[in-house]
């Protein structure tokens, strides 16, 4: 394993990330206050409780998991992807390197940035709700392996993408309203029973039910099969790049 | 000597059928340097592409250093420098990092004063904290070459390192391009300046569609390719080439003051004696004598307009 690589592209996607670090920080910051003041103050003050959480807390991990989702995929396909547009990919793929080492540099730094955007939004929500978590070691294992496999998602878009409509394209229209559906800011027992079961074909409802669960201990499906439905999807993800990198789709010709 | 690079009849095809190399073999002796000339879409690049891992190559055999760049990629990588033909940088990084990422890219330990020496070579130094969006575009060459001599490659390609770059630029980079040849790197360089590959190169190769069609070393290949010509200019306008030197297939010069006469340095009498002996008879006074020698030029668009591959690339050693 060549870790001087790893972590020369880590560091040089990180750097990326701290030149921008007040827009970096201000943004979940403002976003998860508004989303407070409006999901909270107004719709919290009819929806007191959900099952014997208060509105205002129930929504937290939902809200992480949204920016920490989107997150990891807009860093890692952004962070792939710009090599490309720009031409310096020759770079990486002329380097005594690896594709898995490539990948751990690349999608390792879009993890990071989504955990630290992640662990924003959890202390920023502390100010406006009382927060308990019940399993803070699971909480913590949940956030990590969502940021990983969904930045490893973000990298094969990444990838995929040839141009950044298209980089924006997944994301806009699949797992943003995938992320809204999948029981963010409500609990899946609120539904009709018919969308109640349209819903258990969305995989973001058993990582944010997961999420949920390591909070208060409550969740909308078994935690068992949370964490089932994030490592088939890590695996997933895994399997489509180790795909790519055989096949050089897309970036070697 | 084993060569530092060996290519053994590596052959390209796209994926729409079209084949960018077909069949091309070369031995890269160390510290030599190579210009590799042929027009736009001769496959120079396709070439370079392909020994550096950017492409994939359809079948043959390279080792850069004796190590295979399939099998045992990451040795012949970690010996090879590439500055590619497109300025392709990341605008918002500044030179210093964008430099010292490549060396880490290639797996090798941090060394700031080695990129500060290579900097100052490059006359980078002052713009070490710029973003390479400020810089102009000669220096964003510089930087180019810069990021390819950070993890000191032992093998060195310049993919059209001059095109489009000032005179003094040009100059400045055949400097360099000494001074690595002084350090015992391998340069291989593919440029359409035929000049550039007379003044710098110490082999040729020439290569058009897809195939080498020779490889040798400069100066033998203008002395045996070359053609001279002795332009001798008289006194007085002579109206036709005389009857008494027509056996010597003389052209008659522009201004009808003088003869030309053109000659194979190879060839074992150049017939330049008798020559002059004739124009002596017949009585013609001479005013000056020149002699001109056919360039890389010449010789170049000989070969890529009408010649077939005059010898198998490789059995030119």
């Amino acid at each position: 394993m060549n870790w001087t690589a790893i972590s020369a592209i880590y560091r040089f996607e990180m750097a990326r990330f701290f030149r921008t670090l007040l827009q970096s920080f201000l943004s979940p910051v403002l976003s998860t206050s508004l989303y407070f003041v409006v999901f909270g103050a107004a719709i919290g003050s009819r929806i007191t409780e959900v099952e014997g959480v208060s509105y205002g807390a129930f929504i937290v991990p939902g809200l992480v998991m949204l920016s920490v989702m989107t997150q990891s995929i807009s860093n890692a396909a952004f962070g792939i992807y710009f090599p490309k547009f720009v031409g310096t990919v020759y770079e990486l793929l002329s380097a005594p390197i690896t594709f898995i080492e490539i990948v751990i540099g690349y999608v390792g730094a879009a993890a990071t940035k989504a955990l630290f955007i992640g662990t924003v939004i959890l202390i920023t929500s502390s100010f406006f709700v009382d927060l308990e978590i019940v399993h803070p070691l699971a909480m913590v294992a949940f956030l990590l392996l969502t940021c990983l496999s969904f930045a490893l998602f973000g990298f094969i878009i990444g990838i995929w993408a040839r141009s950044f409509e298209q980089l924006q394209l997944i994301p806009l229209l699949i797992v943003t309203p995938l992320v809204f559906l999948g029981g963010s800011f409500y609990s899946v027992s609120m539904l009709p029973p018919a969308w109640q079961t349209v819903t258990l074909f969305n995989p973001v409802l058993y990582l944010i039910s997961g999420f949920r669960w390591a909070f208060f201990g409550m969740s909308d499906v078994p935690v068992g099969m949370s964490l089932l439905a994030i490592t088939f999807f890590t695996s997933l993800c895994i399997g489509a790049i180790w795909w790519i990198f055989r096949t050089g789709w897309r970036l070697r010709e | 000597m084993t060569p530092i690079l060996s290519i053994q009849d590596l052959r390209k095809s796209y994926a729409g059928g079209f084949e960018a190399l077909k069949g091309v073999s070369l031995d890269i002796h160390e510290g030599e340097i190579l210009a590799l000339l042929g027009p736009n879409g001769a496959g120079k690049t396709t070439l370079i592409s392909t020994i550096c891992g950017i492409t994939t190559m359809t079948s043959g055999q390279v080792s850069v250093g004796g190590h295979d760049i399939v099998h045992d990629f990451r040795a012949a990588r970690s010996m090879i420098g590439l500055v590619p033909q497109e300025v392709n940088l990341e605008p918002f990084e500044k030179v210093w990092n964008t430099v010292r990422f490549s060396r880490g890219l290639f797996g090798k330990p941090r060394n700031d004063a080695l990129i500060e020496q290579i900097l100052r070579k490059l006359s980078l130094w002052d713009k070490k904290d710029s973003t390479i969006k400020e810089l102009s575009g000669g220096m964003k060459r510089r930087v180019l070459i810069a990021k390819a001599l950070s993890h000191e490659p032992r093998v060195l390609f310049l993919d059209e390192p001059t095109a489009g770059v000032d005179v003094e630029l040009r100059k400045d980079m055949w400097d360099i391009v000494a001074e690595l040849k002084a350090d015992g790197v391998t340069i291989i360089l593919t440029t359409h300046y035929i000049e550039e590959a007379e003044a710098i190169a110490d082999r040729v190769g020439v290569i058009n569609h897809g195939e080498l069609l020779l490889v040798e070393e400069k100066s033998a290949l203008i002395a045996r390719m070359g053609q001279k010509q002795i332009e001798v200019q008289f006194g007085e306008p002579l109206g036709a080439v005389p009857a008494s030197l027509a056996r010597h297939g003389l052209e008659l010069g522009q201004d009808g003051q003088s003869l030309i006469y053109t000659y194979d340095t190879q060839a074992e009498r150049t017939g330049i004696t008798t020559l002059l002996n004739d124009v002596a008879q017949a009585g013609l006074v001479l005013r000056d004598v020149q002699t001109r020698q056919s360039s890389l030029e010449d010789i170049f668009v000989g070969l890529v307009s009408d010649r077939k591959p005059a010898n198998r690339p490789g059995e030119m050693q």
